[in-house]
């Protein structure tokens, strides 16, 4: 065990842990999107970005992939982190804006504004489907290919892979391809549904269950009631 | 007759003195500056020309060819040096052959018309070491060049070389060996600057067998090539290096991973190896000494990503080259999971200069923190284009106008830029500024690798920051969303920007992604890419102001923002741009102004180009 400073409070963790781990075990939230815990880090999305070191030599590092040291100094929520943060959110929802774990994000770190022109891509680079498909399915089906803005996933030479079992793990791992609440029809580029609703369900119900993230869906019940009392 | 390996010290040293006492070396030598920036302009055939001459006149008793790498004042290659005189003649015809053969080397007199002329006062300066280019640098590395046939291991030891190696063999342990490069306070050469006898110090104690040297020449800067120049005008310099930074780590096999985009860096560094190997310098039991080293040459395919150290590891090892997280540094965790240590081509070739110099007698030039001397190359709208070698501490302006001769065609000068696509742009304020790293890191650029860009007033900085960030957009690896994004977002707001159509708030929304993009990514290409942005926001913020706020480019640069119009007074009615007006837009008779018909023009600047009478001004 070595003793790290975690936002100021000196911790133990494991040896050979990373910071993403030691902060989870920690109980510190830390948002990330290409991290998965039966995957091997990967560090892309830079969501888990946290501050690292004292004074003025600190510097960001992706928590997911940086492992501890004894006598680290982190702060993951430095009012720089959380700015840079909420920006990465921001060129995310300006990317994808109908992926509904992309717009979960974005309500639940505040993000109300996108400055950007929406592009509508499917694929965000997150490599989540390339690990699964190459460490869990050891199928190594698909890759990255090509840099910079034209970077993207397929497979080798853009031909059908015959190592394919079409196991859909891919699928079922990607961020992108899950769809906002609203369904295909997107109106805007930002949904920011979660963060308009006024009560929760269990005030309005007496007995209720809920343990749905908000969800919208007895606030409907709720106006036609009002509507009918109205009456 | 094959070559007997050298075992010892005293065998280097009869072998360089009998080819020092060689009847041959007392024969004058034209030495013909033929890398590629030579062989481009032509050397080739002012080799044969001369090859010829010689053959058609029995000349071989009076005359030697010497066909070395780049000399480097590429502005006047070809360029040919005549020793032992030292005579310096520029941008030499291959007709020009048989005149200098028999004017100069049997006659001894010089040739006026082949003389270097300065441009800025017409002094002719016909001994190379007076020619002020040559005159304020200080040549450790590079002066080499010009009396060193790449393709030849004897001039290389006959210049002293392999020396260096002998001694650390013999006299050395490799943690002494260490200390004097401590000592030496030598940086790396490839950009960050990190203190190279650490960096060695950290790979000797890495625990892993065996460990693993690289030589980084996958140099990729635009319009940077100290590299290249090193490897193709003296490759048994950086080799010398490797063999000795081998032994300090223990490593027992190095690669020099060079980019395929330089042929002959390749092929004088393979012929290289193969000598040295024939001399014993290279494979089994070096010097009789039980040291084994092995070099190996990788060819990169050209992405300036791979530049970077883990990236590099990758693409030694056939894998995609995309960098990853440090730690593990590659020091404890490289090659194929060994220890390994990287340099520049500019680093080990310094090496050998240490152990011969000494580190107090190296530690004694540049400045408190940087040591030793730099190479540059100087390109851009100046003068005196070429590879300059200057010690630490020069000041830009001792660069720029000195050694450079100004700024071409008599225009101001307006910035430079340092370090290639990832570093920052100086302007002309700060032109006293003493280049070493730490000062170049206050003034918002980076050394880099040694790349120097001057720009005069007709430069617009707005399209300059716009043209890094597309070469870094594509050069990214694009694996992080922040510099991935992050740089395509900043480009189409500066793409608005130079259009016309961008918001005054667009600026800060500029600055956020930028500190955005250099926090959050993971490598150096991704932490620096915004450096030429905030560098130009910061001392030039006015012209992007003028960009947004009254829609002109202040240098005439950018298309969307200008209008060429004919000035009546100034022309003359040659009608010379009438015709070559792609868009038929310019109308007049002969001896009348014309006129452009700004309904038609999409601003080519072809007009502008031709007329000889400053007639066609921009707006």
């Amino acid at each position: 065990m070595i003793t790290i400073r975690l936002n100021g409070v000196d911790v133990q963790v494991r040896e050979g842990s990373t910071i993403l781990e030691a902060c989870r075990l920690y109980g510190v939230p830390i948002p990330t999107l290409c991290y998965n815990e039966g995957l091997k880090p990967y560090g892309a999305c830079r969501l888990c970005i946290v501050e690292i070191g004292e004074g003025e030599n600190t510097r960001f590092v992706s928590s997911c992939t940086y492992p501890v040291d004894a006598g680290l100094i982190i702060k993951t929520h430095s009012k720089r982190v959380i700015q840079t943060r909420k920006l990465l959110i921001e060129l995310l929802v300006a990317l994808c804006p109908s992926s509904k774990t992309i717009q979960d994000l974005a309500s639940k770190h505040g993000v109300s504004k996108i400055r950007f022109k929406p592009k509508y891509v499917n694929c965000v680079l997150c490599g989540l489907c390339v690990r699964v498909c190459n460490e869990q399915m050891d199928a190594r089906a698909i890759g990255f290919s090509n840099r910079g803005k034209y970077r993207k996933v397929t497979t080798p030479f853009n031909i059908k892979s015959e190592v394919c079992r079409t196991c859909g793990g891919c699928i079922y791992i990607c961020p992108a391809c899950q769809l906002r609440c609203q369904g295909t029809e997107i109106q805007t580029t930002l949904c920011n549904a979660c963060l308009n609703i006024s009560y929760p369900c269990v005030d309005v119900k007496d007995k209720a269950l809920c343990y749905l993230d908000p969800c919208a869906s007895c606030l409907l019940e709720e106006k036609e009631r009002q509507k009918e009392k109205k009456k | 007759m094959t070559q007997k390996k050298i075992r010892s010290i005293w065998e280097l040293k009869s072998l360089r003195e009998k080819l020092v006492n060689d009847p041959s070396q007392k024969i004058p030598f034209i030495s013909i500056s033929s890398g590629t920036c030579g062989q481009v302009r032509g050397s080739i055939s002012i080799i044969q020309a001369f090859r010829k001459y010689i053959k058609k006149n029995k000349l071989n008793e009076k005359v030697r060819l010497k066909i070395t790498g780049c000399h480097g004042f590429c502005e006047v290659e070809p360029n040919v040096i005549i020793y032992p005189e030292g005579i310096f003649y520029q941008k030499v015809k291959p007709t020009d052959a048989p005149e200098i053969i028999e004017e100069t080397i049997l006659n001894k007199k010089i040739i006026e018309r082949l003389v270097f002329t300065d441009p800025q006062n017409g002094k002719k300066f016909p001994y190379e070491t007076d020619i002020p280019f040559f005159k304020k640098q200080e040549r450790l590395l590079t002066l080499n060049n010009r009396f060193l046939d790449p393709c030849n291991i004897e001039d290389y030891i006959l210049s002293g070389g392999y020396r260096a190696l002998c001694k650390v063999l013999a006299d050395y342990s490799p943690e002494e060996l260490i200390t004097e490069i401590k000592n030496s306070k030598l940086r790396g050469r490839g950009g960050a600057g990190f203190p190279t006898g650490f960096k060695w110090s950290f790979c000797r104690k890495a625990q892993g067998e065996p460990k693993y040297i690289i030589c980084n020449a996958d140099e990729g800067d635009p319009g940077a090539y100290m590299d290249r120049s090193l490897l193709e005008g003296n490759p048994h310099s950086v080799i010398e290096g490797m063999v000795i930074g081998a032994y300090a780590i223990g490593a027992t096999e190095g690669f020099i991973y060079v980019r395929n985009e330089y042929p002959l860096a390749v092929e004088n560094a393979s012929i290289a190896i193969e000598q040295a190997k024939k001399y014993g310098f290279l494979g089994n039991d070096i010097f009789g000494c039980g040291f084994n080293f092995k070099i190996k040459i990788v060819r990169g395919a050209g992405a300036f990503v791979c530049g970077e150290e883990t990236a590099l590891i990758y693409s030694v090892e056939g894998k995609k080259g995309t960098p990853r997280q440090r730690p593990p540094f590659p020091a404890q965790k490289g090659l194929w999971g060994k220890p390994t240590n990287i340099n520049n081509v500019e680093t080990w070739a310094n090496i050998p200069l240490i152990i011969n110099n000494g580190d107090k007698w190296y530690s004694k030039i540049g400045t408190n923190k940087s040591k030793g001397t730099k190479i540059f190359s100087l390109v851009g709208k100046i003068n005196n284009t070429g590879l300059i070698e200057v010690p630490m501490g020069i000041t830009l302006r001792e660069i720029i106008y000195d050694i450079g001769g100004g700024i071409r065609d008599g225009k101001r000068f307006k910035a430079v830029q340092t370090g290639g696509p990832s570093g920052g742009c100086i302007p002309e304020k700060m032109l006293d500024l003493q280049i070493d790293y730490e000062s170049l890191l206050q003034a918002g650029s980076i050394m880099g690798s040694g790349g120097m860009i001057v720009m005069d007033e007709k430069t617009c900085m707005v399209d300059i920051a716009k043209y890094f960030l597309k070469f870094l957009q594509d050069e990214s690896c694009g694996k992080c969303l922040s510099c991935r994004e992050g740089i395509d977002r900043m480009i189409e707001i500066m793409t608005a920007i130079t259009d016309g159509y961008a918001k005054e708030d667009d600026i800060e929304l500029l600055m956020e992604l930028a500190q955005m993009t250099k926090n959050a990514s993971m490598c150096g290409l991704g932490q620096t890419s915004p450096n030429p942005l905030l560098s130009t926001l910061r001392y030039f913020k006015d012209e992007y102001i003028a960009h947004i706020r009254y829609k002109k480019c202040p240098a005439g640069v950018c298309k969307a923002l200008i209008k060429y119009y004919i000035d009546p007074e100034n022309c003359k009615g040659c009608t010379a741009c009438v015709k070559p007006c792609p868009q038929n837009a310019i109308t007049g008779e002969k001896q009348k102004p014309h006129k452009i018909d700004q309904t038609k023009c999409i601003k080519c600047g072809i007009c502008y180009d031709i007329c000889k009478f400053n007639g066609v001004k921009i707006e």
